[in-house]
C-alpha cells in the first residue's frame, strides 16, 4: 500500500527525514559537548511544540498554558534529582526554610519510576481536568486561552510562594548525578543526548500516527467545524480532552529532559513568556504540519541562542517583529513557505479548493 | 468592623483598578473581539506619558503650578495612547479582524516591541511619579479607618470614565454607528455606515483608556516598561468573567473579582487566594459559560 503512493514528493520526504535522523544519531561526532548540550535542549523544546502543534495545528485549541506542563514534568523529574543530590539528607532550600522533615509529597519522588511516572501524568491530568471543565461547557478559542494564561499565573505564583516546598523564585538547582554517575560527565551527556534524539522520534511517529490516524481525521473535523462534527455524532469534548492531555503529557516530557540537559528548572521558565514563546516556535514552523513544529522549535531555539548572546537587546524587537510576520504574512510557517516555493501547481490548487470551501456561506458562519 | 470596612475599601479599590484595565479591553475584546495583548503595553504608555508631563511641569512651570501637573496628564495620556491606538490599528489590526487567536499572537508581538522600546527611551529600572500634594493623606471615616485620597481619585476616575463611556456608546450618533457595526458588521455598512472608520475609532479609543488606566497606576507606585503585564491577564479575566458586549458585565466582572480576590487573599496567603479566585471563576463558568452578562444570540457560535 505504501508503495503506490509512492510519488516523486513521498520519496524527497523520505529521504528528508532518514537525513534528519543521521544528523540527529551523528551529532556527537561534529558538535562540542557545549553545542550538543545545547541541540539536547532545543531537542527536548522541539516535543513541546509536537505536542503543540497537535492541539492548535490539528484541533484549532490554543492553549498558552504548555509552560505550567513543561514545569511540572521538570519538576518532577528535579525532585528525583534533588533528593538524590541530597543523599537522605532534607534537600538545603528545604533547610533554609526552617523546614524539620521531608514533605509527605515528596517522599515518593525517591524512587525514579515514579518521577517519570509522575512527570507524564500530573501534567496529562491537570490538562484532563481543565478540559473537562472547559470543554464540556463549549468553553473556547479566545477564553480557553485566557484561562489557560491564568492558569500559568496561578501555577508560577503558587510555586513562587510556598518557597519551602518548592524552593521559591530560585526552584530547584544543584543536582549531582543520575543513578551515581555524574551528570556533569561527557559520557552522561551523550547517553541523554541520544535518549532525547529517540524520544524526540518516538514523540514525533506518535503525534504522526495520531495525525493520520481516525482520531486525527476527527480531530481536524472538530478544528474546521466543531458544531457540524457534533451533528454527525461525535463528541467534540472528548476528543479535545484526550488530545490537550497527550499534548500535556508531552510538555511534561520534554520538561523532564530539560531539566537533565539543564539542571535547573525555576518558576521563571515555566511563566507566561516562556508559554507563548513555545506557541511561536510552532507558529514559525508551521502549524498544523508536525516536521514544521519540530524544525520550528529548533531553528528559533538555535536563533535565539545565537542572536540573544550577542545582541540581547535587538533580540527582542526581533521576536517581537518575526511573531508580528509570521502571523500576518506566513500563516503556516516556515514550511508553508517552503511548500509553497516547490510544490506550487499542487499547493494552488488546493488553496483554491480550500477557499471554494470556505466561502460557502454555511461554512463561514458555522466558522464566525 | 473596622476591619470589614477596610477590606471592602480595599476590595473596591482593587476592583476599580481592575475595572479601568478592563474598560479598553472590554472594548476592543468585547466589541471588536480582538485580543489586544499589547494593552498592557498601552497603559505602560499612559504611564510614561504621565512621568514626561510630570517632568515638563518640574522644568518649565513653577513650584507652585506642580500640583496641578496631574488633572493635565489624564487628557495627555489618553490621547497619546488614543494616537498610538489608531497607528496600531492601521498598521497591523486590521489585517486581524476574525482572526482573534492570531491577534493575540501578533499583538504579543508588538508588546515585546513596545516593551523594549520603553527600556531603550526611559531605561529598564522602574522611574517613580511624585503624585500631586493635594492626593495625599486620606479620609477617616472612623477611629483607625483612613481612606487614601489616591484610591478615592482613581474611583471616582473610574466612575467618571464608565459614564463619559456610557453616554458615547448608548447615547451618541457615533456610539450608535459602534454597536451597529459591531453586531451587524454587513448591515451596517449596507446602510451606509463606514465600518473602516468606525473600527479605528473604537480600537484607538479602547488604547486611549488604556492610557488613563495607565495615568491612575501611576499614583500606587514606581512604574516600568513591564508595567503593564501584571495587570493583563486579570484584566481578561474581568471581562471573561463578565461578559462580552455588554458595559455592565464588565463593571460586575471587576467587582467580583477584586472583591473576592481581596478576601481570600485576607483570609489566607497571597498565592493561595489567586488559585482560590481562580477556581471560582471556573466554576462560575461552568454554570454561565459566556459569563455574566451575556448578549442574547441565536447564533450557534458567536
Amino acid at each position: 500500500m505504501q508503495l503506490r503512493t509512492l510519488t516523486p514528493q513521498r520519496i524527497y520526504i523520505l529521504i528528508g527525514y532518514a537525513v534528519a535522523a543521521t544528523a540527529l544519531f551523528c551529532a556527537p561526532l561534529y558538535l562540542n559537548d557545549f553545542r550538543l548540550n545545547l541541540l539536547a535542549k532545543f531537542l527536548a523544546f522541539a516535543i513541546v511544540a509536537l505536542g503543540l502543534d497537535l492541539i492548535w495545528g490539528y484541533t484549532g485549541i490554543l492553549s498558552l498554558g504548555h509552560g505550567v506542563f513543561f514545569g511540572l514534568g521538570a519538576y518532577a523529574m528535579a525532585m528525583y534529582l534533588k533528593l538524590e543530590a541530597s543523599g537522605g539528607r532534607l534537600p538545603d532550600f528545604m533547610e533554609w526554610s526552617g523546614l524539620a522533615s521531608l514533605p509527605l509529597f515528596w517522599k515518593p519522588f525517591e524512587s525514579f519510576g515514579f518521577a517519570v511516572a509522575a512527570g507524564l501524568l500530573i501534567p496529562a491530568l491537570l490538562a484532563l481536568f481543565l478540559g473537562y471543565f472547559t470543554f464540556r461547557n463549549r468553553i473556547k478559542g479566545v477564553y480557553f486561552t485566557i484561562l489557560t494564561q491564568a492558569l500559568v499565573i496561578i501555577t508560577t505564583t503558587l510555586f513562587i510562594g510556598q518557597q519551602a516546598l518548592t524552593g521559591g523564585t530560585n526552584g530547584l538547582t544543584g543536582f549531582s548525578t543520575l543513578f551515581g554517575t555524574p551528570l556533569a560527565g561527557e559520557g552522561m551527556k551523550h547517553t541523554l543526548y541520544y535518549v532525547t534524539a529517540v524520544l524526540l522520534i518516538a514523540a514525533f511517529v506518535l503525534c504522526r500516527f495520531i495525525v493520520k490516524s481516525r482520531f486525527g481525521k476527527v480531530l481536524r473535523a472538530v478544528r474546521d467545524g466543531e458544531n457540524r462534527a457534533r451533528f454527525i455524532g461525535y463528541n467534540p469534548a472528548v476528543y479535545q480532552m484526550v488530545v490537550f492531555s497527550i499534548s500535556g503529557a508531552l510538555a511534561g516530557l520534554a520538561g523532564m529532559l530539560f531539566v537533565l540537559h539543564v539542571g535547573i528548572i525555576s518558576p521563571s521558565m515555566m511563566g507566561i513568556v516562556p508559554s507563548i514563546e513555545m506557541v511561536l516556535w510552532v507558529a514559525i514552523g508551521g502549524r498544523g504540519t508536525l516536521v514544521g513544529a519540530a524544525l520550528g522549535a529548533i531553528l528559533m531555539n538555535a536563533a535565539k541562542s545565537v542572536f540573544s548572546e550577542n545582541y540581547p537587546d535587538a533580540w527582542l524587537f526581533f521576536l517581537g517583529l518575526l511573531f508580528v510576520i509570521v502571523v500576518v504574512f506566513l500563516p503556516k510557517g516556515l514550511v508553508g513557505l517552503f511548500s509553497r516555493i516547490t510544490f506550487r501547481k499542487r499547493e494552488e490548487s488546493e488553496e483554491h479548493e480550500a477557499a471554494a470551501a470556505i466561502s460557502h456561506p454555511a461554512v463561514r458562519a458555522g466558522n464566525g | 468592623m473596622e476591619v470589614l470596612f477596610l477590606q471592602l475599601f480595599n476590595g473596591i479599590s482593587v476592583s476599580s483598578i481592575l475595572l479601568l484595565i478592563a474598560l479598553g479591553l472590554a472594548i476592543t475584546f468585547g466589541l471588536m473581539n480582538v485580543i489586544n495583548m499589547a494593552h498592557g503595553e498601552l497603559i505602560m504608555i499612559g504611564a510614561y506619558s504621565t512621568y514626561v508631563t510630570q517632568n515638563i511641569f518640574m522644568d518649565l512651570f513653577p513650584e507652585s503650578m506642580f500640583g496641578w501637573y496631574f488633572v493635565l496628564a489624564i487628557p495627555v495620556s489618553f490621547l497619546i495612547a488614543f494616537v498610538i491606538g489608531l497607528i496600531l490599528e492601521f498598521t497591523l489590526i486590521r489585517f486581524l479582524y476574525g482572526r482573534p487567536l492570531d491577534s493575540l499572537l501578533a499583538t504579543w508581538g508588538v508588546a515585546l516591541v513596545l516593551q523594549q522600546l520603553a527600556r531603550t527611551i526611559f531605561g529598564a529600572p522602574n522611574v517613580g511619579v511624585t503624585s500631586p500634594s493635594w492626593l495625599n493623606g486620606g479620609l477617616t471615616v472612623l477611629d483607625g479607618v483612613v481612606f487614601p485620597y489616591k484610591r478615592l481619585f482613581i474611583i471616582a476616575l473610574v466612575a467618571v470614565t464608565l459614564f463619559i463611556m456610557y453616554l458615547y456608546i448608548y447615547r451618541s450618533n457615533a456610539g450608535r454607528r459602534m454597536r451597529a457595526v459591531m453586531q451587524n458588521r454587513d448591515m451596517a455598512a449596507c446602510l451606509g455606515v463606514s465600518t473602516r472608520r468606525v473600527d479605528a475609532l473604537t480600537f484607538a479609543i479602547g488604547s486611549g483608556i488604556a492610557g488613563i488606566a495607565g495615568c491612575a497606576l501611576t499614583l500606587l507606585g514606581p512604574i516600568g516598561p513591564s508595567l503593564g503585564t501584571y495587570y493583563i491577564v486579570d484584566a481578561f479575566m474581568v471581562v471573561v468573567l463578565g461578559g462580552v458586549g455588554k458595559l455592565i458585565g464588565t463593571v460586575f466582572g471587576a467587582l467580583g473579582i477584586g472583591v473576592t480576590s481581596t478576601v481570600f487573599e485576607f483570609w489566607t496567603t497571597a498565592s493561595l487566594g489567586k488559585v482560590l479566585v481562580f477556581v471560582c471563576i471556573v466554576a462560575f463558568l461552568q454554570w454561565r459559560p459566556r459569563g455574566l452578562v451575556a448578549m442574547r444570540t441565536r447564533q450557534l457560535d458567536s
